[in-house]
């Protein structure tokens, strides 16, 4: 039997139709897999062998009883730790949630346990999403596949080198400013930021609630779109999700990989390149590019010019929201509580105490940035001028959109980075999420897919932008160039990266 | 615009509820500093015809009908709490003078 952590999704889903393959041998073979790998990897920070194998065996009898499953009902997934999953242990990457048990699924997680795909585990992350190396995770560094010393992107590095390292054909993400994309590029992996909207947030331990959106993280175009179905569609239970369907992103993604992308006008983003760009990211963008035009597209450059103030707008509205949203980590009702060394115990004085414990140093710096930004006498000037920024982005890409039905750029501007290389240095970190940060101020879907290797040997990553609610355009493109990148090469990108050494 | 000293980020701090130790004061006034310099660029643009967006996309008021649904298990929710007693929340006491 060849090795069942190769396949894509789509291929296993498959396999598991015509019989050829149980979904328990499939589960147990990305089980070994992660046993074999993930301690020279790190993507896990916990693993759900029995209930997996539990979900696996159950999906097995429903089939063989006749029973009409979903597409992907039986093929493994990994979830970010930032979801919520019932009885699993959910942490955020912090000290602060460590050991707690939900009393309750993320929407998103119960609509994959309803399909029937067993949970492999939960991956590691920064610290409540704050980051882009997976290094402020409070357990330990993410080593990327490509290179063991260097990061692999963030914060849902885990999901990602899950993916790329063959630990899970499937991965859960979340993108509050690139956290899906950008590990994705690093990787040589795929991930989507779907429409604001499109997938519930009911169940993600918020960061920015207007900028965060799960989203599926996967090694093929076609299998982001299974994904995506599976997860999206409106909820309830989350009253920012989308009330309408979403679009046909499956039968996007077979389009695209048809090849032809006659009439599909792609807009190059002009403040999105050049300087700070690495060489050869920019050089694979272009062969891209060129690419995309040899099937029919018509490239158009546009310019977007207050993107350049993106940046600062988002490290401003990020810690704000998120300086709101984790007032509630305060040591009463869930995590760590740590009571003062000396003097009385009250509940402000608890709450000082676990906080200054519990929180890792990202999260202390976002946390009072943010509490700066809204307090009395800075508010107009910095939390409020971010906000008519993110207009202004907005007006932005309403005029791009005029001209082009897709905008594209490098989806990161450097390859990944040596651990610990931007660690001391905060904003040389966060100018790693320069080019994804846009889509998430707008609420408009992104893709990352692989480009080619740069330079340096490590992939670099190649990202798509359409309007909101037209994520299916994402996918017919990205799966067109997918394949024929994929024409060039001879095979996917991973296929090139170096085999890890499998321990005993 | 001004910048951010020991002291300011020290009030902050308490504002926010965070703890931190001499050491983290020192380091975090200072990157504080550099990345608040940075991020009021924002101001350069924001003139005030622009008006502010704090969402997304555009959104109306969202309701559900008014029927109770059962919420999510009590003793589970408790069970995952620091401290509990007689099915509520045990918490420190709210007032600081002695008791």
């Amino acid at each position: 039997m060849s090795d069942l952590t190769r396949l894509s999704a789509a291929a296993l889903a498959e396999r598991l139709r015509s019989g050829e393959v149980s979904s328990v041998e499939a589960t147990r073979a990305h089980l070994d897999r992660i046993a074999a790998v993930d301690g020279a990897v790190h993507a896990f920070l916990h693993v759900s062998d029995e209930d997996a194998l539990a979900t696996a065996a159950d999906i097995d009898a429903r089939r063989a009883a006749g029973e009409e499953l979903h597409l992907l009902a039986g093929v493994p997934i990994a979830v970010k730790d930032v979801v919520v999953t019932k009885g699993v242990p959910t942490t955020a990457g912090s000290r602060i949630l460590e050991g707690w048990l939900p009393p309750y699924d993320a929407t998103l997680v119960g609509r994959i346990k309803a399909a029937g795909l067993p949970i492999l585990g939960k991956t590691n992350m920064d610290e409540f999403a704050m980051g882009s190396s997976t290094e402020h995770s409070a357990y330990g560094n993410t080593h990327n596949p490509w290179d063991l010393t260097r990061i692999p992107g963030g914060s849902g590095g885990g999901s990602a080198a899950a993916v790329a390292a063959y630990e899970a054909p499937l991965a859960i993400g979340t993108d509050t400013g690139g956290s899906i994309r950008q590990p994705a590029a690093v990787t040589g992996s795929v991930g989507v930021k779907p429409t604001y909207g499109s997938v519930s947030r009911y169940g993600l331990i918020a960061l920015a609630s207007s900028l965060d959106q799960a989203g599926p993280v996967t090694r093929t175009v076609l299998d982001s779109a299974l994904l995506h179905e599976l997860i999206g569609g409106h909820d309830p239970l989350d009253s920012t999700s989308i009330a309408e369907p979403l679009p046909d992103l499956v039968g996007a993604a077979r389009l695209g990989a048809n090849r032809d992308l006659s009439g599909v006008r792609v807009g190059v983003i002009t403040e999105l390149q050049g300087e700070g760009y690495q060489p050869g990211v920019l050089a694979r963008f272009h062969e891209s590019l060129e690419l995309l035009q040899r099937a029919g597209a018509q490239v158009v450059e546009v310019s977007c010019p207050h993107f350049t103030y993106a940046l600062a707008a988002y490290y401003l509205i990020l810690p704000a929201e998120a300086s709101s949203n984790l007032a509630k980590f305060d040591g009463m009702r869930f995590g760590l509580r740590v009571e003062p060394s000396e003097g009385p115990v009250t509940a402000e004085r608890v709450m000082g105490a676990t906080r200054g414990q519990g929180f890792g140093d990202e999260v202390k710096r976002r946390i009072i940035l943010g509490t700066y930004a809204l307090s009395a006498g800075y508010y107009d000037a910095y939390y409020g001028s971010a906000q008519k920024v993110r207009t202004l982005i907005q007006r932005d890409f309403a005029a791009a959109f005029e001209q082009a039905d897709v905008l594209v750029s490098p989806t990161a501007p450097t390859t990944a980075f040596k651990l610990g290389e931007k660690l001391d240095d905060p904003l040389a970190m966060y100018l790693n999420d320069v080019a994804t940060i846009p889509a998430n101020l707008a609420g408009v879907p992104g893709l990352s897919l692989p480009s080619g290797l740069s330079d340096d040997g490590l992939p670099a990553g190649f990202q798509v932008l359409a309007p909101a609610k037209a994520d299916d355009r994402l996918y017919r493109v990205g799966a067109a160039l997918e394949a024929l990148l994929e024409d060039e090469w001879g095979g996917p990108l991973l296929a090139q990266a170096p085999e890890l050494e499998v321990a005993r | 615009m001004s910048s951010l000293s020991r002291d300011e980020v020290a009030r902050v701090a308490g504002l926010a509820r965070i703890d931190l130790t001499p050491a983290e004061l020192d380091r975090l006034a200072g990157e504080l500093d550099v990345i608040v310099e940075s991020v009021a660029r924002v101001s350069e643009i924001a003139t005030p015809d622009v008006p502010a967006t704090s969402h997304p996309l555009p959104l109306t008021n969202v309701f559900r009908p008014d029927v109770p649904v059962p919420t999510v298990d009590r003793d589970a929710v408790l069970a995952a709490a620091p401290a509990a007693q007689d099915g509520k929340f045990l918490v420190p006491q709210i007032l600081g003078e002695d008791a």
